[in-house]
């Protein structure tokens, strides 16, 4: 199996050589139908002269084709529908179906993207025509305060203790319980970020490489395959892998809108579990990030309420992913769902046992390459089968005593935790200021690491296919990678997610000079474009069925994921 | 109320097995010198002890590799950032080359295809949700690593159908036992993905043989299935004969290598467990490509990956490691066994590993599990061990025992043996007036003693010891 794939890898990139395009070309390519069937396209397109590039995503079963008209790009996506033909018995029958199936969903556009930055990343001297990357929820704002704090504390990163090496005992370390010490400040620190108004039991928490794991980890212990979690949209593309790929588990949106804000509501809950019902789902529970990402938002008390009625209505579990809750940076205030269940007084009753928190200090103390996730339950069962799951991820000992000394320093801990958000609310104020000044807008937030950006008005039409025109002209042109609302399933185009905490300020800065002027650049020149583009599909047969294939196919994407 | 899922309120981690079990009887009570003389000492944990003050020596010497120097704390923040999934390229060059040096440098191993995972936890479930869907088999030869029944088949739903191997022969993997399973899988309407060899074995602390190794790959070929090599205790073969790994016999024989896959970690050769380093090292690139994303669920903390690179690509540091490391197992291994041979206790003759698979046939009441069980019970109570029995790791055949020898010190190796004279000593009394009042059991038990000696697989205090692993390390 592999060597046919790598045949005809060579045999297809050598044709295309031959071929010579004006644009530089870029794919990757399993079946050897598709390659036909590209190679065909390839050569009406060329001919039309149109052409700017085809990405094939060999597990996506997509094809990607730019097309270029004069200074206009358009992006179009297929689906392979008969993917499981190719990828079925015949050819990778010896894999598994999560090995040549899509649902990690690593080839939406939100790593595309990416691949993109990488081919061409911006540095202030060596690149500085290059992306920027604001795709990346990372935190670099806070490095010098925990930097001073190794400066004083190098004991703890060398494995001593008191002066005395503890490489030994560390290297050995291997219970999936945890390192005591580790735990009791990891719940310290958690409940300090939620102001003290809860405590945490250690007893209760299950330490795992990430909030990858952890939320994967929860979908194991939670639901059976073909089971369903409820989730509002728009949420994080990941979750896409990390609670289907591997558990089976699906994925029921909740659709929120901008219209309020795109808070949660009851009939949209009702709406959502009525459809799961439709599809034959089980319901198993209902999965919030708050603070939201991509929104950058907290939830307020009456979601959080609405969301513990429900559950509690329906008998069914909640999952708060809370890693953005130490990123808070201005009011209202963060609520954890554990705060809201203590203020009901619904501690020790079934509902309590039904609420599991995920928790990592990839954002909050901006430490991703460490991989500390964790999962905070109250059922002592579900405490126990993670536990014993842990051992599938386990976070490295040596890692658990650096962490163990640093949040034990409460005073650190304390100082870390105000300063980082003070520098998190500076540089959001200069995000929203410099859409401002381009005359675009945003949804109003007050976590996270980055904005939920409204380019609506940007749009050549109301449609998914045009914010992914928008987007690829981002990408391309404006030299910024961003994430599209539709890899976070948004129903509603023209959202976009931007990151502002992985970059300097002087990056910042010029990224909003470049999105500016874009802005300026199209809104004269857009109703030209609008009519260029229009010509171009009247203009050819080809081009009016691809246009019209993808855009179906686009939809038909969604549904399959709804 | 809401059930949580079959998974999680299952038995299948298999943690309530025996193997587990005498854990936790050693948790509630365990040896310490001083503290706890009479307490249950610890010979059920395959740790790797014997060599830390060498490491910990690199470790002062490097501090730079910790982040902890001046120099270090630069790297701080590059490294805590560090999250993509193909891992710190200088982690993979380093681990690729060490591979490389374990094997002798008669193989070499390609970086792009070290894919890391949590620990060969992680690295083997990985493998099985790669190559495998709930429903389908792997067949692996017993005895065999009882973590098994949870990495491969707990979360995956993938079966494991037992190939069976017998004392008789070594306990060899034979083409016919092979076949056997194969066709015990097929009767059960099970599809059989592949075939999972430990090499060098846990429990059994042998390795394969050359000739093994070719008709299992031919094996696996014919059929069409995937080759697992678990190679995790490549480094720990003290002794002749060498090491071969199946990525050497891949190169002997005509193979597809699509179907081959290694797994390795650092928790057993550098003795590292509570570093989480798993690594699945596939020849199929689908294989690697899914794995790869896969290794999200279990990435490698990039302090220790940055940890790791800096020890691994020390040439003069890791050379002397294999060597030295490979002399304390060997000096422990040896007195191990000729200790226990002197109270009449046999083992399998075996050359690798962290344990020996220690023969009780003799002590059983009678050849069944349950015989095997009580005395297992009598030796963590009374004798106060924690031995794994043979029931645990699917032995089929009663009376077998991994005990574990390189997790401790020296003091408290003298105390767990000499705890064995005793109990060997009073054993021997008492099966005095047993012969007296039931002559029946006498006859069985002197029988099965007989067999025991009589295998030419008990190593003999005699037996002139094979060459120093020193000299085989430097040529």
């Amino acid at each position: 199996m592999g060597l046919a794939e790598k045949t005809g890898k060579g045999t297809y990139g050598l044709q295309l050589q031959t071929i010579k395009s004006k644009s530089a070309l870029t794919l990757w390519g399993r079946s050897v139908l598709f390659y036909f069937f590209q190679f065909y396209l390839f050569i009406f397109l060329s001919i039309l002269n149109k052409i700017y590039s085809i990405i094939y995503t060999p597990l996506a079963g997509q094809i990607w084709i730019a097309i270029n008209t004069n200074n206009q790009r358009k992006f179009s996506v297929f689906q392979q529908q008969t993917q499981s033909y190719h990828f079925g018995e015949e050819r990778m029958g010896l894999l598994s179906r999560k090995a040549t199936c899509n649902s990690h969903g690593q080839d939406s556009s939100y790593f595309l993207g990416w691949q993109e930055y990488e081919k061409n990343p911006y540095h202030p001297l060596d690149n500085p025509k290059g992306i920027i990357q604001m795709g990346l929820a990372e935190n670099q704002l806070s490095f010098d305060l925990l930097e001073s704090w190794l400066a004083k504390n190098p004991d703890a990163v060398g494995c001593k203790r008191d002066g005395q090496s503890i490489f030994r005992e560390l290297a050995l370390f291997q219970d999936y319980h945890g390192l005591p010490a580790f735990k009791q400040a990891l719940v310290d620190f958690m409940a300090e970020i939620r102001g003290n108004k809860v405590t945490f039991d250690p007893n209760h928490i299950v330490l795992t490489a990430g909030a990858t794991s952890a939320n994967e980890t929860l979908m194991f212990c939670l639901a059976e395959q073909r089971d369903a979690f409820l989730l509002p949209t728009p949420y994080y593309p990941g979750f896409d892998r990390d609670l289907k790929w591997r558990t089976g588990v699906e994925i029921v949106p909740i659709h929120c809108t901008s219209s309020n804000r795109f808070q949660i509501t009851a009939s949209a809950i009702e709406e959502a579990y009525r459809h799961a019902q439709k599809q034959n789902l089980r319901v198993k529970g209902i999965l919030i990030t708050n603070p939201s990402n991509p929104l950058g938002t907290t939830m307020t008390r009456a979601e959080l309420d609405l969301l513990i009625d429900f559950i509690t209505d329906k008998e069914i579990h909640l999952i708060s992913d809370e890693i953005y809750s130490g990123t808070v940076f201005s009011s209202p205030d963060f609520v954890s769902i554990m705060q809201v269940l203590k203020d009901r007084n619904l501690e020790k009753t079934e509902v309590w046992d039904r609420v599991h928190v995920v928790y990592s200090l990839s954002k909050d103390l901006g430490l991703p390459g460490f991989r500390v996730g964790a999962i905070y339950s109250n059922d002592p069962t579900v405490v126990a089968a993670a536990t014993k799951m842990s051992s599938f991820g386990l976070v490295s000992s040596q890692t658990q005593y650096l962490l163990s000394v640093m949040l034990s320093d409460k005073k650190f801990r304390n100082y870390y935790i105000a300063k980082n958000q003070k520098r998190l609310q500076k540089r959001h104020r200069k995000l929203v200021s410099g859409l401002e000044k381009a005359g675009i807008g945003c949804l109003e937030s007050n976590a996270g690491l980055f904005c939920w950006v409204d380019m609506r008005h940007l749009l050549s039409s109301n449609t998914f296919e045009a914010e992914m025109e928008l987007w690829e002209r981002i990408v391309y042109d404006v030299k910024l990678n961003i994430s599209p609302g539709s890899s976070c399933h948004c129903s509603e185009p023209g959202w976009f997610r931007v990151c502002f905490a992985n970059m300097s300020e002087d990056t910042l800065k010029l990224a909003m000079q470049r999105l500016k002027s874009f802005v300026n650049s199209t809104t004269s020149s857009n109703s030209k474009g609008h009519q260029e583009s229009k010509n171009l599909r009247q203009e050819s047969h080809i081009g009016k069925w691809i246009f019209r294939l993808s855009f179906q196919s686009f939809h038909d994407r969604e549904q399959d994921e709804r | 109320m809401v059930a949580i899922s079959k998974i999680a309120t299952g038995n299948g981690h298999g943690e309530n097995s025996p193997y587990f079990d005498g854990w936790k009887a050693y948790e509630t009570n365990p040896f310490h010198p001083t503290d706890r003389p009479d307490g249950v000492i610890q010979m059920g944990l395959a740790e790797n002890q014997l060599c830390f003050s060498f490491v910990k020596k690199w470790v002062i010497e490097h501090p730079e590799a910790s982040l902890c120097s001046a120099q270090g704390v630069n790297k701080f923040k590059e490294t805590a950032l560090f999250q993509d999934y193909h891992g710190m390229p200088e982690f993979r060059q380093a681990v690729a080359k060490f591979m490389g040096k374990v094997r002798g440098d008669r193989v070499k191993f390609d970086p792009e295809r070290v894919v890391m995972s949590g620990g060969a936890t992680g690295a083997h479930e990985m493998v099985a949700f790669c190559l495998a869907d709930p429903g389908e088999a792997f067949l692996v030869p017993t005895p065999y690593y009882p973590g098994f029944d949870r990495d491969l088949r707990w979360r995956t739903g993938v079966e494991l159908v037992p190939v069976v191997c017998e004392s008789s022969n070594d306990f060899k993997i034979t083409r016919n036992a092979l076949e056997t399973a194969y066709e015990k899988a097929k009767e059960a309407d099970l599809r059989v993905k592949g075939l999972l060899i430990t090499n060098p074995s846990n429990p059994l602390g042998t390795i394969l043989d050359r000739e093994t190794l070719k008709g299992i790959v031919k094996f696996i070929n014919e059929k069409n299935i995937h080759l697992i090599g678990d190679e995790i205790y490549a480094a720990t073969v003290f002794m002749e004969p060498e090491f071969v790994s199946i990525s050497e016999i891949i190169e002997e024989v005509e193979c597809n290598r699509d179907l081959i896959h290694i797994v390795y970690s650092l928790s057993k050769d550098m003795g590292f467990p509570g570093f989480r380093v798993g690594i699945v090292y596939s020849y199929n690139d689908s294989v690697v490509s899914c794995a790869r994303k896969m290794s999200s669920f279990g990435l490698v903390s990039s302090q220790t990956q940055h940890l790791i690179a800096s020890m691994l690509s020390d040439n003069d540091f890791v050379d002397s490691f294999i060597v030295e490391s490979k002399k304390q197992l060997f000096k422990r291994h040896k007195y191990f066994t000729w200790s226990l041979s002197r109270v009449g206790i046999g083992s399998l003759k075996s050359n690798a590993g962290l344990f020996i698979w220690m023969d009780l046939r003799k002590l059983l009441k009678e050849k069944t599990l349950e015989a095997e069980m009580d005395l297992w019970r009598v030796i963590i109570n009374e004798v106060k061990l924690n031995v794994s029995p043979g029931s645990s790791f699917h032995c089929n055949e009663p009376g077998w025992f991994r005990v574990c020898f390189a997790n401790m010190d020296d003091h408290t190796m003298e105390v767990a043996l000499l705890r064995i004279r005793t109990f060997m000593l009073k054993h021997n009394e008492a099966m005095v007036p047993q012969k007296l009042c039931r002559r029946s059991s006498l006859k069985l038990s002197l029988s099965r003693r007989r067999d025991g000696f009589m295998s030419p697989s008990i190593m003999s205090p005699h037996t002139p010891l094979p060459q120093s692993p020193l000299v085989r390390a430097r040529t």
